[in-house]
């Protein structure tokens, strides 16, 4: 780590160090972190995520490029800047662009390893309740008073198997 | 815990050097994982930033392993004691960078850490001593189950964790280990071991990682692809391929020895001489004279409790641990200066090599 190279772009100590070969000439470039990440070439993701990155930009796909994710805003754009995404919702709103990249990023395209089981149960479980609750409000206000007693002893029970809030 | 304690006590990495750590100095998991509903970290704004730092620090912090450790924002650190934590591969350089609302926190004997809004919400890592990948895997998954009892983590069934970059979705695990692997290198065949291991999906890296230098001949060796596989395939994959590259890598110092062991000796005596003697030393060139005396207590020519020292001095004898010891920052050429000292009066005391040793120990 003696003697850091400097990024060519900000001058802060480079870590990454590309050569590349166009034209029969050598470029070589040394960039930080922040700026390798903003062109998109750091590794391990860097040569085939530019890659497919180019791919990508080469034939834009028009119904994907004007989308924007409704839970962050993001844009197909700017994932071409920053090669990550903006929240969970987007692997969702972005779906058309981002499964055909698995295929060479990756050993397969379905998960096979750890799932959050109690995570998941959770969820389900709060899930029900928010849709137990509307239904209790809906039956008091159409006057169903007996489905709204065994939809509140539903809640009862559900709110008894919930004993950890999540802390998020 | 405070940082200047936990700088202070001993650590997994700096001493449990043992003949069992000769090939692979240490194994790591990494785990990333981010909440359901927020916006990953480089995308999120100020105030959800902070949002999410304080509830995961806080969530991280009360776990069980992670009781009575360090528990830190980055923008409390200084530069010095950024880069000790770098240099220990607690946090990394990215983290290291970071200038508000993202934090680590760490355990007492420095084997867990998790970092806080780094590239994803959460970074876990699990660190241990030798070839020790499934220990490794158990530790961190009890772990990361701990935290899915308190935070929601973002899941998708079919691409399982969600994280900020595609290249980490499913497991988002990376497993690695950490190499010394010097004959391979004197004799010019890393290069052909990293075209064969990439054949296999697995990467090979210089020391600190992306774009580091191979410098004392330690290579850190993980899985690439995240998705398709379980944590369990992966692992078992890597551990397959360390178990051949240290078979070759021993096959490698075999022949060294057959073919002309006045050449080898050469170089180990002559890095004792140097290491013994020199009066300016820089952090590459000691990396590289420290990997040859290690190599050296492998094949015998020093007892084998001096391992420990010299895995100590590989980390100590970084610029970030260096300073610490004289308490404040130096212009790298002094710190050349410095390291020379330093390592002159380690190796003072260094028994002399003994190349008398029977053929075929290691």
């Amino acid at each position: 780590m003696a003697n850091p190279l400097k990024c060519d772009l900000c001058s802060k100590p480079a870590t990454v160090h590309l050569t590349q070969i166009v034209n029969n000439k050598v470029h070589k470039v040394d960039l930080c972190e922040a700026c390798a990440q903003a062109k998109g070439v750091t590794d391990p993701s860097g040569f085939s995520l530019a890659d497919l990155l180019l791919k990508a930009s080469l034939n834009p796909e028009p119904s994907i490029t004007g989308v924007r994710c409704e839970q962050c805003g993001f844009t197909p754009g700017d994932f071409k800047k920053h090669g990550r995404f903006g929240c969970p919702a987007c692997y969702d709103t972005f779906k058309g662009l981002i499964e055909p990249m698995l295929d060479n990023m990756h050993k397969g395209v379905t998960h096979t390893g750890k799932i959050p089981h109690r995570a998941l149960e959770r969820k389900s479980l709060y899930d029900r309740l928010t849709k137990l609750e509307l239904d209790l409000t809906e039956a008091v206000k159409s006057e169903r008073y007996e489905d709204a007693a065994r939809t509140r002893d539903e809640i009862n029970q559900v709110k008894q198997t919930v004993t950890q809030k999540p802390v998020r | 815990m405070t940082i200047a304690s936990l700088i202070d006590s001993p650590s997994e990495l700096t001493d449990s050097a043992s003949s069992k750590t000769a090939i692979v100095l240490m194994t790591r998991i990494r785990l990333a994982r981010n909440l359901a509903g927020r916006p990953f970290p480089g995308w999120a704004k100020p105030a959800q930033r902070a949002e999410i730092f304080s509830g995961c620090r806080a969530a991280v912090a009360a776990t069980t392993p992670m009781k009575r450790g360090l528990d830190i924002e980055i923008s409390d650190l200084t530069e010095l004691e950024k880069q000790i934590l770098v240099e220990r591969h607690l946090i990394s350089r990215e983290l290291s960078g970071a200038k508000s609302d993202a934090g680590v926190v760490i355990n007492k004997d420095q084997t867990f850490s998790v970092m806080i809004n780094e590239e994803d919400h959460l970074r876990i890592q699990v660190l241990r001593a030798g070839f020790q990948l499934k220990k490794a895997w158990n530790a961190i998954n009890e772990l990361d189950s701990a935290l899915e009892d308190v935070l929601d983590f973002a899941f998708s069934p079919t691409l399982g964790y969600l994280t900020a970059c595609p290249t980490n979705l499913g497991t988002a695990m990376r497993a690695s280990a950490m190499m010394h692997l010097p004959a391979l290198v004197i004799s010019n065949q890393m290069e052909k071991v990293v075209r064969a291991v990439n054949q296999l999906g697995i990467v090979v890296r210089g020391l600190f990682g992306e774009g580091s230098d191979a410098s004392g001949s330690i290579f850190q060796i993980s899985n690439q692809t995240t998705l398709g596989e379980s944590e369990e395939e992966i692992i078992k994959r890597l551990g397959s391929v360390l178990q051949s590259i240290t078979e070759h890598e021993l096959n490698a110092r075999g022949k060294l020895l057959e073919a002309d062991p006045a050449k080898l000796f050469d170089k180990i005596g002559r890095a004792y001489g140097i290491l013994r003697n020199s009066h300016l030393l820089s952090s590459s060139e000691a990396m590289n004279l420290l990997s040859l005396i290690r190599l050296g207590v492998d094949l015998g020519a020093f007892p084998d409790a001096n391992r420990s020292v010299i895995d100590r001095l590989l980390i100590e004898a970084q610029p970030g641990h260096l300073q610490h010891a004289q308490k404040r920052e130096f212009e790298p050429g002094q710190r050349d200066l410095l390291r020379a000292v330093r390592l002159r009066s380690e190796f003072a005391n260094f028994t002399h090599p003994d190349f008398n040793f029977s053929n075929g120990k290691n």
